[in-house]
């Protein structure tokens, strides 16, 4: 079993992510003037990501400059200074970042551990089966116990409905992603289930989580 | 109570004076201010009269210090007053210059593009005791006194397509078109059907509309105003603008602001002086016909003295038009003479009245008027160099290509063609007939014969054996022109390569075997545009013409006499356009190619020359009629109008050769934007994109800083444009040669050179 508690007081006692920055191919690495250890650096932005991040360095081969940018938010950790002028072959590791964890981040970190996501095998709207919708209206999705197997899901698309199978292990519904008015894309979770003993322990470290948590810079 | 009324308009007075003047011409600001507020002051211990007085006596001197500022009007303060949300809007004219009106292009913003204003109308004209309503279709932006949804009159794609809708409904009614320019440019999004792509398509109807069209220009922002100006003729208002860019984008450009960034105010005022945008600068450059008078610093609603002048300049110049196409010529210079006599006396055009409604004949006429009208304007700004004695030999050849191509294709092909129709009809008849007569006896020898098994030897070799490599569709690496970047002993990475982890590739590899194209994701490196004339068309096909056509300064813009220089000198050409005619597969074509290294591939009068004299060639010589954009940043901005009139000028120029039966087809490569995609290029029935090319209206730049949309990335790009119906297909740069040829092949047919 999940133990809920323990995974998010691994959590805080690292609240972030090491991201290592390698070289991406073989060159002359110069790295960008005023960085040092502890500096913040920005990763991509805009709407589509289209917005690099910070320019950490550049890496020349056969007359091709190319920058290497922050792929995440973070703190430089280490900078491989040493390595300043150099010929470094593919793969070195150039610099250490510390990417602190949002709010977002952890909760998506601690329910991934404690809850099997049912996901969207098309984009469709998606109700549940009569029955079971009944009873989430009456006393919630948490009533709902569910098996492999069960038919619990109406996918309609364009003028079509088909019946929808769970599959995946047993346990209640803590929570429902979907609502019958929209479309759901592919991929996207539909409920998320887990054991009927770990309901009241996951919505105690969420709550937690959404109160106590501070986020680093 | 009338004295409150009066008082209350005069600090709506002052207040448009601050805005228009902002913070120059302070000393008259400040009389007016200290008088108004002294009289406030003073008010109520007046008696009646002398409260009376004393108002009359501010009117007075506001029209005094009003007349003194419209003195000292510099373009900006032209350019503040037709942007303020007390200027004369389309609606006001609805309701003061018609005698009635029916909106039918929506209502408020429960419209398809608020920006537009549609509107049958009619002006009634007294004729003895006979009252004569006549009607127009009336088409506009509406900037509505500030509302927003009216989105300041930056008309939408599917705006433009509203009004050429209705402008086509027009023709079928045969009745004049009056159109109103009220517009900071085009709403410059690409969702079909495409901001650009439907200019073009406004441009191409306009420019053979079969009925009298009337502009008025109040704030003509570029392409957006010439969407709806494509006319007979072109009034202005006196303190209207018409202009290239505005002078806040002129300004951008010239102080090379980056991420809207704002530009100086100063720097702003003397883009609008250098750019020649005011209704005098226009009317002296040629490109409107008359300026109609505004009072002081501008038409507000109350201007009603203003609607009565608006409706006689509309109503003359409506008549003008009808007059000089309707009936017999004789009579129409008889009337004509007599009605300028009348105009230099003074004429009520009221009391005159003229049909509008016009004759088969006539509307060719006019046609072909509003064409020549537009194949005269802008000269003056492509000065052609070309020797007299080969001017003269080009005049003689013209000649000879005229008569040659009347008698081959108009009267020998035409006859042909009816008696190899006939010939052919006959001879199916004939062979239905025959087989009939034959089929029983054919139907007796095959039973004695029994089944045939036998296979040619041909088509078991072709049905046995593997294809055979095209040389003709796959040039293999073995390019005749080879980029000079070959020969730079380097790496260059693809920008496609976070996504598709594309390798670094060899310099001398890319430029040269593979044309510049990534051996892994296709991307598309932009080439020179000598390696399309080498590699395109038959070596030794190409022959040069109208070289001497030179890219000048018409409005003598600081430093662009030495840019210009530079470029000429670096490219070798005297313009952004290369015009020849070359061979693909021995198939003559025409072809005018927009340059990249010059100027960005910009397009001024002297390109816009070019072109049409190779549409015109193309039309005589019968040939089919290639634009290749090799790139091109839209029209020249530092020509101002001049550059701008090239939109209407080369789309008639494509009409006529369209609609004469030839051939158009377009082919972009690297970045297409701007002006010349909105009229001669988008208005091709068959466009194709070069792999990794962009087509657009504006660049993802201007479209946040205008729009506040944010762009997904490869917003122009030409499988974005294909998607939207923009384009017709995409071309792999090894293949242009094979696909053109297939192009013209099929979409030309086996006598292509004319349909």
């Amino acid at each position: 079993m999940v133990d809920i508690r323990a995974a998010l007081e691994a959590i805080k006692a690292s609240p972030y992510k090491e991201v290592r920055v390698l070289a991406p191919h073989t060159g002359v690495v110069r790295f960008a003037g005023d960085l040092a250890a502890g500096a913040l650096v920005e990763g991509p932005g805009g709407l589509w990501k289209e917005k690099l991040g910070t320019r950490l360095a550049t890496i020349e081969r056969e007359r091709n400059p190319q920058p290497i940018t922050s792929p995440e938010k973070g703190q430089i950790s280490r900078i491989r200074r040493e390595l300043d002028g150099a010929f470094v072959q593919a793969g070195e590791e150039l610099l250490l970042l510390r990417h602190y964890l949002s709010r977002e981040e952890v909760l998506e970190e601690v329910l991934k551990q404690a809850l099997f996501l049912f996901v969207a095998p098309e984009r469709a709207r998606y109700f549940f089966v009569p029955d079971v919708d009944i009873k989430i209206k009456v006393s919630g999705p948490k009533a709902v116990t569910v098996r492999e197997g069960d038919d619990l899901f109406i996918m309609s698309r364009m003028k079509r409905e088909t019946s929808l199978r769970y599959a995946g292990p047993g346990g209640v519904i803590y929570a429902v992603y979907f609502t019958h008015t929209r479309h759901v894309d592919a991929g996207r979770p539909l409920i998320g289930v887990c054991p009927p003993d770990l309901v009241a322990e996951i919505e105690d470290v969420v709550r937690r989580v959404q109160t106590e948590w501070q986020e680093q810079a | 109570m009338e004295q409150d009324k009066l008082v209350l308009h005069l600090a709506e007075r002052l207040a448009y004076i601050r805005d228009v003047f902002g913070g120059e011409r302070r000393e008259n600001i400040h009389l007016l201010t200290t008088k108004l507020e002294d009289y406030r002051l003073r008010e109520s211990g007046l008696s009646p009269e002398e409260r009376r007085e004393a108002v009359l006596a501010l009117k007075d001197l506001f029209s005094v210090v009003e007349s003194k500022l419209e003195a000292a009007l510099t373009p900006m303060n032209r350019v503040r007053i037709v942007r303020h949300p007390q200027r004369v809007c389309l609606r006001d004219i609805l309701e003061n210059v018609y005698d009635n009106y029916t909106e039918i292009g929506g209502q408020d913003e429960h419209s398809i593009d608020p920006a537009i204003v549609i509107a049958r109308a009619y002006l009634t004209r007294k004729l003895g005791k006979v009252t004569v309503n006549q009607s127009v279709m009336v088409i506009g932006h509406e900037k509505g006194h500030g509302q927003e949804f009216r989105n300041g009159g930056s008309a939408k794609p599917w705006g433009n397509a509203k009004a050429l809708q209705y402008m086509r409904v027009a023709e079928t009614e045969n009745i004049p078109v009056h159109t109103y320019v009220f517009t900071p440019g085009a709403f410059p999004i690409e969702d079909t059907p495409g901001a650009a792509q439907q200019i073009a398509a406004n441009l191409y109807g306009m420019s053979s509309l079969r009925v009298p069209v009337i502009t008025v220009f109040s704030e003509g922002g570029s392409g957006g105003a010439e969407a709806v100006a494509l006319a007979d003729k072109r009034l202005m208002f006196s303190h209207g603008y018409y202009s290239v860019i505005s002078p806040e984008g002129a300004a951008a450009i010239e102080g090379h602001a980056r991420d809207g960034e704002r530009v100086s105010p100063d720097l702003v005022k003397t883009c609008a002086a250098r750019m020649r945008i005011t209704a005098q600068d226009n009317l002296r450059m040629g490109y409107i016909d008359r300026i109609i008078q505004e009072p002081c610093l501008g038409a507000r609603s109350h201007h009603y003295e203003f609607f009565r002048g608006l409706r006689q300049e509309l109503l003359r110049a409506t008549d003008e038009v009808a007059l000089t196409v309707r009936g017999f010529a004789p009579i129409r210079f008889i009337a004509l003479r007599n009605r300028r006599k009348q105009v230099t006396k003074g004429m009520d055009f009221e009391k005159a009245y003229v049909r509008w409604n016009l004759s088969q004949a006539a509307q060719i006429r006019l046609i072909n008027k509003r064409h020549k009208k537009y194949r005269d304007l802008s000269r003056h700004a492509a000065p052609d160099h070309t020797p007299a004695s080969r001017h003269l030999i080009g005049l003689w050849q013209e000649l000879r290509w005229g008569v040659y191509s009347y008698f081959k294709y108009n009267l020998l092909r035409r006859h042909r063609q009816r008696v190899s129709d006939s010939l052919g009809e006959l001879k199916s008849e004939w062979n239905l007939l025959w087989d009939r007569a034959l089929a029983p006896i054919r139907h007796i020898l095959q039973k004695l014969r029994g089944p045939s098994s036998r296979v040619s030897a041909e088509t078991a070799r072709q049905l046995t054996e593997l294809s055979e490599w095209d040389d003709d569709q796959e040039q293999r690496g073995n390019w005749i022109y080879v980029s000079p970047r070959a020969r730079e002993d380097r790496a260059v990475t693809c920008p496609n390569s976070r996504e598709f982890g594309c390798l670094d590739i060899w310099g001398p590899d890319l430029y040269g075997e593979f044309a510049g194209v990534c051996p892994n994701c296709g991307h598309h490196f932009p080439m020179e545009y000598q390696w399309y004339l080498h590699n395109l068309f038959d070596p030794g096909s190409f022959f040069e013409f109208s070289a001497d056509v030179e890219a000048s300064n018409p409005l003598d813009m600081p430093d662009l006499d030495a840019k210009l220089a530079e470029a000429k000198q670096r490219t070798g050409h005297k313009s952004g356009c290369l015009t020849f005619e070359a061979r693909i597969h021995d198939i003559r074509l025409v072809v005018a190619m927009f340059l990249g290294s010059f100027r960005n591939g910009t397009v001024g009068a002297a390109e816009g020359e070019k072109f049409i004299r190779a549409a015109e060639r193309a039309k005589r010589k019968r040939f089919p009629f290639l634009a290749y954009v090799h790139a091109t940043g839209g029209i020249r901005i530092q020509e101002g109008t001049n550059g701008l009139i090239q939109m209407p000028r080369c789309t008639m120029a494509v009409r006529r050769y369209i609609d004469a039966g030839g051939l158009y087809l377009v082919a972009y490569d690297t970045n297409s934007y701007a002006g010349p995609v909105a009229s001669f290029l988008g208005c091709s029935p068959y466009q194709f994109g070069i792999r990794s090319a962009n087509v657009g209206f504006a660049g993802p730049g201007v479209i946040a800083e205008t729009t506040g949309l944010s762009l997904e990335p490869h917003y122009h790009n030409v499988y974005k444009a294909l998607a939207r119906g923009h384009i017709q297909g995409i071309w792999d740069r090894r293949e242009v040669r094979y696909n053109l040829n297939q192009a013209l092949q099929t979409m030309g047919g086996r006598n292509l050179y004319y349909k």
